[in-house]
């Protein structure tokens, strides 16, 4: 027997209610439920980073939230990283440039990631810092750098999103 | 007067789809779903070694949501793989941890596991074997009836006389070596999705590397004709080498299929990626070599033995591969080679990224250092005067027809500083220590004869407003490949790069091709797609001549312009001498194939003979700081010299050497698939530890363009050299930083703290 909780909360902009097992997790209920594909579910464990979403504009790991936890908040995901006019928002069009994407199963979470140390952090960026930030998002295929690189370039660049 | 135009070749060009894939667009196996879709989970075995002596499914079968419980019995379950030792389900004797005992389909994963959970199967215990020393042992029983000594494969190669090499050397060192599991670690779990259609047909959404081989194989163990299956690749979430074979569960998920009449996936657990999924090759290496008093190499000796597992993959041929790095690498007059692998009950290797080639360059380049400390030379300077050059041909028979050998150990030195630092860093003594060290490696850069062909299909379809199609029968699995063939496209036909697209996951479509393995895809698929262009430029030549009536060696075509060959004038444009060929009296298409088969050989039964159509170079130089106290080893820089042949994609190949250092980095300081008791021990990231983005040095890369003849534009392969001499050129660093030589990895803090202890006592 699963209780059933309702819960009201922002998805990319959206206001949203949805009914939801208290035992699902953000996750799930984002993939599953909403049909988006940006989280993605690397490990279910909170180790791998490739589902980190933004609650209130912090990176979070999907799976490690429950739905329920959500209620009344504002949840972005990879799928909102776009301009008005539909082109990539600054730090996706930088990873892209960079030439940081190869599977691509890691990017989106790496994009939201850097997204929400960008809009905490204002001005350049350190490498170290974004090493640091990217510490929980796992890549198999780059070797980093060249989201590295990215995030560093988007951080000089005037219009951040 | 020439005109001079500005080539695509080596420019820097983003990865085609990663829009798509960086903003959550790009469907992965993860996001697929049918209607009607069940949800597939297999019971696997609790011990790696036993007989089956019952399975009871009675009362999974009455879960709910439950729509069938299938066991070996219920399917026609023939074996498969490399040594036709395998099956989809065991009915009778567990030989490792990953067992498929029996499959359930669901409505949902959850009841699908809940299911598997209430599947009793009844065990008779077999001591497990667990050492390849215990399985060859005297009296060992069989892990296979058919194989009573335990020897799965065994590989010899020689040329030249050993003993007489032996006899000539000044110098001779000898060590053993041990390498243990490591594991892929895609970030996309494995995953399959089959479903049929009314006439009995199948369609397979897979995540395999080797589509039309797959299809072979999967109709072979399925009992269905291959034109019924057809096999979509839907965006993979890397693959490393991993997807060269097919497993047990892609079978399983079609017998679920056949059975419930409806759609079924399977989608692993991160959990199970790690216990289920391939490693790469456990290997004890006992080598010696030698060289005259002048530092000339005489003779390589090795013998190797490899833990197989339970069942023989793909990833046992690994010693083919091995062998050409102990035969070739560097001018090595005379060489043995002897491989067994050996059945245990620990779980089985697979294919990985380099394919032996890791261990064998560990055990080489590791030796090359000792040996230059013995004759007391530069190890740099031995290096250089062994490394071959343009237009030898190896003892194993290997033509060098073009090499970049030298470019990279003096490139990579240069970049280094290697001179200078290993001044500096000499005699170190304190805490905290830092050395230098290098490494090389040989690779296949034109592909692999290893089937009849080492070929690929491509057929070119221009549309009348321009729009060019590649199909190619290359697949994508995350290393950009579609992007260099499109570039490689453009360039041969003269179009702009956003006019060109590849449709490259659908066999129903594609021409076939081997599958992505041997770092072949540029040079062979890019070779093939060149064909298809300039076949297709061809014809659009004679067809505007016909049109303006004139030579067609007045014409060229540039940016998707017909231009006047001299002057560069404006004649008119593609779009407009397509249409002009549909809308004719007798119409005709531009389209175009091409069949591209590399000038290699298969090797004879002595292993000998021009295997690949050309060779790929690399020499990495570390520089680490070492925590004596600690054990914590820091890379600061590699510094990375890689024979391309010629840069197709700039980006493309510095995303290739900075991935492939990382996962180097990982093999020599990290990671290890604990495997005890046959069982994996560490199966999540917590606990297998993949670099991250802290841990990555600076990287300096240089691109040497040795312009092979063969290749397109001069181009060779690069997918997997980067990842192989990582780990000696770390080792050889930490050396000349501790005076401790590693001869095996990982050297987790843990281990380097314990050796650097004991050489302070």
């Amino acid at each position: 027997m699963s209780v059933e909780v309702e819960i009201r909360f922002s998805l990319n902009g959206d206001e949203l209610r949805a009914t939801v097992p208290a035992h699902r997790s953000l996750l799930a209920m984002l993939r599953e439920d909403f049909a988006l594909t940006s989280p993605r579910l690397g490990c279910g464990e909170g180790e791998c980073g490739a589902c980190t979403v933004m609650i209130g504009g912090q990176a979070r790991a999907a799976c490690l939230v429950l739905a329920v936890e959500v209620d009344g908040a504002e949840v972005e995901t990879a799928e909102c990283l776009r301009r008005s006019d539909g082109s990539l928002a600054a730090v996706p069009a930088a990873l892209v440039r960079a030439g940081a994407v190869q599977c691509g199963f890691c990017m989106p979470g790496i994009a939201v990631t850097a997204t929400a140390l960008l809009r905490q952090k204002r001005g350049p960026l350190e490498r170290r810092e974004i090493e640091r930030a990217l510490e929980g998002n796992l890549c198999r295929c780059t070797g980093y750098t060249k989201a590295i690189d990215a995030i560093e370039a988007a951080s000089r660049e005037e219009e951040r999103s | 007067m020439s005109r001079v135009r500005s080539s695509l070749i080596g420019s820097s060009v983003p990865k085609l789809d990663a829009a798509k894939r960086v903003i959550g667009d790009a469907r992965y196996m993860d996001d697929l779903t049918l209607p009607r879709m069940l949800h597939g989970k297999i019971l696997r075995a609790d011990r790696p070694s036993a007989r089956i002596l019952g399975i009871d499914t009675s009362r999974a079968e009455v879960m709910e949501g439950v729509r069938a419980v299938i066991t070996a019995a219920d399917i026609p379950n023939h074996s498969f793989g490399h040594g036709r030792d395998n099956t989809p389900l065991k009915g009778e004797v567990v030989r490792c941890i990953r067992d498929e005992i029996a499959a359930v389909a669901a409505d949902t994963p959850e009841q699908a596991e809940a299911a598997c959970r209430r599947i009793e199967v009844k065990y008779g215990d077999l001591p497990p074997i667990l050492t390849t020393d215990a399985a060859r042992a005297s009296g060992a029983r069989a892990i296979h009836g058919d194989h009573p000594e335990n020897v799965a494969l065994t590989y010899h190669y020689d040329h030249g006389e050993v003993e007489q090499g032996r006899r000539a050397s000044a110098h001779v060192v000898e060590s053993t070596f041990h390498l243990r599991y490591v594991t892929h670690c895609c970030l996309g779990v494995s995953g399959v999705v089959a479903s049929f259609d009314g006439e009995g047909k199948l369609t397979i959404w897979s995540q395999t590397q080797v589509p039309f081989l797959y299809r072979r194989d999967l109709a072979a163990i399925v009992g269905l004709d291959p034109r019924d299956i057809r096999v979509i690749q839907p965006f993979i979430g890397g693959a490393f080498g991993s997807k060269l074979d097919i497993y047990p569960f892609e079978p399983i998920c079609v017998h679920l299929a056949q059975v419930t009449r409806r759609p079924v996936k399977i989608l692993f657990s991160r959990e199970e990626e790690f216990v289920a999924s391939p490693t790469r090759q456990p290997a004890e290496i006992r080598c010696s070599m030698g060289c005259d008093a002048d530092g000339n190499l005489t003779f390589r000796e090795a013998d190797l033995v490899l833990d197989n597992g339970g069942y023989t993959s793909w990833g046992a041929t690994t010693p083919f591969v091995m062998m050409q790095t102990f035969s070739s690498l560097y001018r090595v007059p005379h060489v043995r080679f002897d491989a067994e692998v050996v059945y245990t009950n620990n779980p089985y290797a697979g294919s990985f990224r380099g394919y032996g080639n890791l261990q064998a360059s560990f055990t080489v380049e590791s030796l090359i250092d000792e040996l230059a400390d013995r004759v007391g030379m530069d190890p740099l300077e031995l290096r250089l005067q062994n490394a071959q050059e343009q237009g030898e041909v190896t003892g194993q028979g290997m033509v060098i027809s073009s090499c970049g050998f030298r470019e990279c150990l003096e490139g990579s030195t240069t970049a280094a500083r290697w001179k200078e630092k290993r001044e500096e860093y000499r005699q170190q003594t304190g805490r905290v220590r830092r050395g230098i060290g290098m490494a090389s490696m040989l690779h296949v850069g034109g592909g692999a004869k290893i089937y009849r062909s080492d070929g690929c299909g491509s057929i070119l379809k221009l549309d009348d407003f321009g729009a060019v199609t590649l199909i190619t029968g290359a697949s994508e699995i995350g290393q950009g490949s579609e992007t260099a063939l499109a570039m490689i496209t453009a360039e041969e036909l003269g179009v702009k790069l956003e006019v060109v697209r590849v449709v490259n996951d659908d066999s129903e479509i594609r021409p076939w091709d081997v599958g992505v393995h041997a770092s072949r895809t540029t040079f062979i698929a890019g070779n093939s797609a060149r064909l298809a262009a300039r076949a297709a430029r061809e014809k659009l030549l004679k067809a505007a001549a016909r049109l303006v009536e004139r030579p067609e060696q007045e014409l060229t075509i540039e940016d998707g312009e017909v231009l006047e060959q001299a002057t560069g004038k404006h004649v008119m444009s593609v779009p407009k001498v397509i249409r002009s060929l549909h809308f004719q009296d007798k119409s005709e298409l531009v389209v175009t194939n091409a069949y591209y088969e590399p000038p290699s050989v298969a090797q004879d039964e002595k292993f000998k003979g021009n295997v690949s159509a050309t060779y790929a170079w690399a020499t990495q130089v570390a520089e680490v700081e070492v925590d004596m106290d600690t054990g914590i080893i820091r890379v600061l820089k590699i510094s990375a010299a890689h024979d391309v042949g010629r840069v197709i994609n700039r980006l493309g190949c510095e995303g290739q050497v900075e991935g492939g250092i990382a996962m180097g980095m990982g093999y020599t300081l990290s990671e290890e698939l604990l495997v005890q008791e046959g069982r994996v021990r560490n199966p999540c990231f917590r606990d297998y530890k993949i670099m991250t983005a802290p841990d990555m040095p600076e990287i300096e890369l240089i691109l040497v363009e040795s312009l092979d003849e063969e290749g397109p534009f001069g181009a060779k392969g690069l997918g997997e050299a980067p990842a192989i001499c990582t780990a000696p050129a770390i080792v050889n660093a930490v050396k000349s930083a501790t005076g401790r030589r590693f001869t095996g990895l990982p050297i987790t803090p843990e281990r380097g703290a314990r050796e650097f202890m004991k050489d302070a006592q």
